[in-house]
């Protein structure tokens, strides 16, 4: 490991509390540090600072030196250097901290400040709370309370704009809420790369709008919504549905690449009702794609898998259990287990038990699409890596299952069990499938289900707790977010059981418990518990792996790994 | 006392009987000499001679001039870019445009001199959307400076090169600050830039250095590289050197421009002696000094203080009359000098009317990036015209005041200072008139009133 740079401390004081934090850190960020709270509304921390909504004026500064000796002036009331405060408040977005900077944020005239821009971002807000989707996670209804006088002395006509513009297909504006303090506008010329949004009109008439002839359709576009501090950008699809105070959040990962971005999953008795992103400094920053806020939709979908089945019939889980046991034995030696790279960490190393019980061949399906050079990587399984670090697979798998096909076609493969994965759309022909006995593993109906002997209903990625390994070799956890369907099995169970099927040694199922076992058995997780896996996740040694052809482009906060060509002539 | 005669250096030529804007005309009244010389001089010697001049800036901010090309960051390796300030649209300012209509070679001289001195090989002339007619004059004067050498590659046969080009703003009072000049020089909306980090002279124009100087500042230039620093200190009054141009408009006999020695002639002077005093049958009732925002002045009262003449700390008991019109003592009584833009208003005027006409052109004129100035001159402007159109409240004052202290210093660029000064000083010296309107005024906005914008 590289070890960092040390980075320069600067010592300042805010609100007579003393703190070294690094050179270059702005005053919002230090006073976050020992809890003093700069209310703000523009600054990001991930977006360029613009200073134009005024709302973190506070009081700076400096200790006073004679200009001729250098000498410090002391202040003999206090016997400590006198401060030289300028006399104007100043935003604490755009000043980095300085040694010996001073700051208050306590006084009368950082009050009034902050009472002053909370009256005018208040005048012509439309104040419909009640109505409005923000309510509840609202920096302009947080600050009113915190920061603002309380009353209105308003009496003219507030400006009126335009309401409900579609701005793209996923974002609905409302321009009266908004207070034009441009993250949006930021975030997609900056990250997004996409420079689609802009402020037409002057004063406080300006009103934020697409460009002719553009549209807020890219596929981050529901950031803006995230950063969006008031209700003026909403989700098309979240708007009126549900109160946020309601909803519980759950942490999760999201499954739709490689790159593992973090993500909060807000959800109501047992229903979930969006899918917003959880700031990870070392993978996706405060940003999630719009392709993976919608995957929850497929908890619910009407094509769920909800009926043990045996032969195309209604069965029951341990009747089915049983017939796979049966299958095992006799075709002993000719079974091949199909594990995921959407399993998680969990399930591939009981898959990997379930095949070393079987002595079967394990496969695995790559999904390899085009990257996005942002938060969506060419490897659209979340955790190939794990099925790596578990040992499930030791080379990266093939486009189509061709190996199978041909064992299959040989004969020597007679039962495949499938975690999850369609066979079909993994390249078995319809020969290869009417020539074996499937066993499925699976949330959704698929086209191969009608031939399998048994199948048995599992759950999706938000119906469970579990870990993934990002491209980064970064393992990281999800938790349960709403209760499994019923009718689906934990895959963790349906696996074990197949273990014990299949004459294997009883795993424990429970995620804490399994780990102790999974710690035990992988030496590069031998450190790791489920429990104390830290929120940001834990880099694992991707060195045995160095050589592999990882398909991964570069990403935020991902780089492809170097040919080491260069260090070996250094 | 009488006052002073005019000295007119900028002004030399403005409305000359058949003087005209022609490189020709130009040239012989010996035109383009000064830069024949200057080419052959060290630019460091005609910075030295601009910081021994004392020029302070014309825009507005009397920043010194000198200062300011010395804070340019030279060692960054980066061009160095200088941008004439042609966006003259302060009301009551009407000086720059003369210059350029009448005189436009001697902008170009003065710029091409200030671009030798400051190792400028780009240079920009940012004009105001609202005066195409200017722009084309200068189109043309750069044609014919270019054509004689004057402007472009290897300058008089000295290697060095600069070109000029005219940039057309769309109209917008903003776009005079000047880093919101620079952002609409690049093709952006005109949002002022926060300093720190973007100051001009190190990250201005395309993140290079930057110099940004008013027409009239440049027009200095060219005749302090002619007479020297020196010579030129000598006009005026310390601290305040060269001359002035006022552009005096409203209720007098003779409004128009007049160019003084600075600090030699005082308003009194300025109104009566020279612009011929009110209109017959009325008397002067109000003067803003420099532009309409700067703080107005109610004749009548007193401004009373210590001043520094020399060495010496000295009383002063000022009525308005009496005020030198400079930059250090229009400041010290709580004004300022400006652009000198001075808007006369005699006893016909109503204060409260005024001020809403104001508020109406500084609400227009909000890039509306920072709050406070946003939604504060917004706020303002209906205030004061639900007061004209006959809905006053005797408590209007009291809030307008409160609206306005609630603008200066919180924003990024000066413009929140200009839309809230008109109100804290029409309140501050005409409060009584506020508290009254309601009492004053009580019809009703007519069905055919033209709005205010």
């Amino acid at each position: 490991m590289i070890a960092t740079a040390k980075p320069d401390l600067v010592t300042v004081n805010i609100d007579g509390k003393e703190i070294a934090v690094p050179k270059g850190t702005n005053v919002i960020e230090a006073a976050r540090l020992v809890n003093v709270d700069v209310p703000h509304y523009c600054y990001h921390p991930k977006l360029t600072i613009v200073g134009n909504c005024r709302m973190c004026l506070i009081e700076m500064g400096m200790p006073a030196v004679d200009p001729a000796t250098k000498a410090p002036i002391m202040d003999p009331a206090t016997g400590k250097q006198k401060i030289n405060w300028i006399p104007r408040p100043q935003i604490g977005c755009g000043t980095n901290v300085s040694p010996g900077l001073h700051v208050r944020t306590t006084t009368p005239m950082v009050k009034d400040a902050r009472e002053g821009v909370m009256e005018f971002l208040l005048i012509n807000h439309p104040l419909d709370c009640p109505i409005c989707d923000q309510a509840g996670e609202c920096k302009l209804q947080e600050q009113a309370t915190g920061y603002g006088r309380g009353y209105s002395r308003f009496i003219e006509d507030k400006n009126v704009k335009p309401k409900r513009t579609q701005l793209g297909p996923r974002v609905t504006l409302d321009d009266e809420r908004c207070i034009l303090c441009s993250r949006c506008i930021r975030f997609s010329k900056e990250i997004a790369k996409d420079d689609v949004l802009g402020f037409v009109d002057r004063g406080s008439y300006s009103t934020l709008t697409c460009f002719p002839g553009k549209k807020l359709e890219n596929n981050y576009s529901l950031n803006t919504v995230d950063i969006c501090p008031v209700g003026a950008l909403t989700s098309t699809d979240f708007r009126f549905k549900m109160r946020v105070w309601f909803l519980k959040q759950t942490n999760a990962i999201d499954t739709e690449s490689s790159v593992g971005a973090n993500t909060v999953v807000w959800s109501r008795e047992g229903t979930i009702y969006r899918i917003t992103p959880r700031r990870n400094d070392e993978v996706n920053d405060t940003w999630m794609a719009d392709s993976g806020r919608v995957l929850f939709k497929a908890v619910q979908a009407p094509d769920r898998l909800s009926a043990v089945k045996i032969n195309g019939t209604d069965s029951a889980f341990d009747i089915a259990i049983n017939a796979a046991a049966e299958l095992f034995k006799a075709n002993a030696g000719a079974v091949a287990v199909v594990g995921s790279g959407r399993s998680t960490v969990e399930e591939q190393f009981l898959t990997k038990q379930l095949a070393t019980a079987l002595k079967a061949s394990t496969h695995l399906v790559s999904r390899v699409g085009e990257g996005d050079k942002l938060l969506v990587s060419a490897d659209r399984n979340p955790n190939v890596r794990g099925a790596l670090v578990t040992g499930l697979i030791s080379t990266l798998p093939g486009v189509k299952l061709v190996d199978l096909g041909a064992q299959i076609d040989a004969g020597k493969v007679k039962v495949v069990v499938t975690v999850g994965e369609d066979l079909a759309a993994a390249g078995l022909n319809a020969g290869q499938l009417a020539k074996i006995s499937l066993i499925v593993l699976g949330t959704h109906a698929k086209s191969m289900d009608g031939g399998a002997k048994v199948v048995i209903p599992t759950l999706t990625a938000f119906e469970k707790s579990g870990t993934f390994v990002n491209q980064q070799f970064r393992i990281q956890k999800f938790l349960k977010a709403v209760p499994p369907m019923a009718g689906a099995t934990d895959d963790l169970i349906v696996l074990a059981k197949l273990v014990g099927a299949a004459g294997g040694a009883t795993i424990p199922t429970e995620v804490n418990a399994l780990w102790k076992t999974i710690a035990a058995a992988v030496p590069a997780l031998a450190t790791t518990t489920f429990a104390n896996l830290p929120e940001t996740g834990q880099l694992l040694d991707a060195t045995p792996f160095s050589a592999l052809p990882f398909v991964e482009g570069e990403t935020l906060h991902y780089k492809p790994a170097q040919p080491v060509v260069a260090a070996a002539n250094a | 006392m009488p006052a002073p005669a005019q000295r007119r250096i900028i002004f030399q030529h403005i409305d000359e009987p058949g003087y005209t804007n022609d490189i020709g005309c130009y040239v012989r009244n010996g035109g383009y000499e000064v830069l024949k010389q200057a080419v052959t001089r060290k630019p460091e010697e005609l910075i030295d001679e601009v910081k021994k001049s004392g020029l302070r800036g014309r825009g507005g901010a009397g920043f010194p001039c000198g200062v300011k090309w010395g804070l340019v960051d030279r060692k960054s390796g980066k061009p160095i870019y200088l941008i004439v300030n042609a966006d003259e649209s302060e009301p009551g300012t009407f000086k720059d445009r003369y210059i350029m209509h009448q005189d436009p070679h001697q902008l170009i001289e003065g710029t091409m001199i200030s671009c030798f001195a400051n190792n400028v090989r780009q240079a920009y002339i940012y004009i105001r959307g609202e005066m195409p007619h200017g722009a084309r004059i200068l189109e043309k004067a750069i044609a014919e400076a270019r054509a004689a050498n004057f402007v472009g590659p290897n300058i008089l046969g000295t290697n060095y090169s600069c070109e000029i080009f005219v940039h057309r703003g769309a109209g917008a009072y903003i776009c005079g600050e000047e880093t919101g000049l620079i952002e609409s020089l690049e093709g952006k909306r005109a949002n002022p830039r926060i300093k720190p980090p973007y100051f001009p002279a190190v990250l201005g124009l395309y993140q290079c250095p930057t110099i940004v100087n008013n027409v009239e500042t440049l027009c200095h230039v060219k005749y302090i590289a002619q007479h020297g620093g020196a010579e030129y200190a000598k006009i005026g009054t310390p601290g305040n050197t060269g001359t002035r141009i006022f552009c005096v408009s409203g209720h007098v006999q003779r409004p128009g421009y007049y160019e003084f020695p600075a600090g030699t002639i005082t308003m009194g002077q300025l109104l009566n002696d020279v612009c011929g005093g009110p209109l017959p049958g009325r008397t002067f009732k109000a003067v803003i000094p420099g532009g309409s925002s700067a703080k107005i002045m109610r004749f009548g009262e007193r401004y009373k203080g210590k001043r520094k003449v020399g060495t010496e700390m000295v009383d002063y008991d000022w009525g308005v009359e009496d005020v030198p019109m400079d930059f250090d003592s229009l400041g010290m009584i709580g004004t300022m000098g400006g652009s000198g833009g001075v808007i006369v208003m005699d006893d016909t005027v109503n204060m409260v009317e005024a001020l809403a006409n104001i508020n109406a052109f500084y609400s227009h004129e909000s890039c509306g990036q920072c709050t406070p100035c946003r939604e504060g001159s917004l706020w303002m402007k209906k205030i004061s015209s639900r007061m004209v159109h006959g809905q006053a409240r005797p408590e209007d004052a009291a809030l307008l005041k409160s609206v306005a202290d609630q603008i200066p210093g919180r924003t990024i660029c000066a413009f929140g200072e200009a839309c809230s000064w008109p109100t804290q000083s029409f309140i501050a010296k005409f409060g009584d008139e506020f508290k009254q309107y309601s009492e004053t005024k009580k019809t009703a906005k007519p069905a055919d009133a033209v709005a205010l914008i």
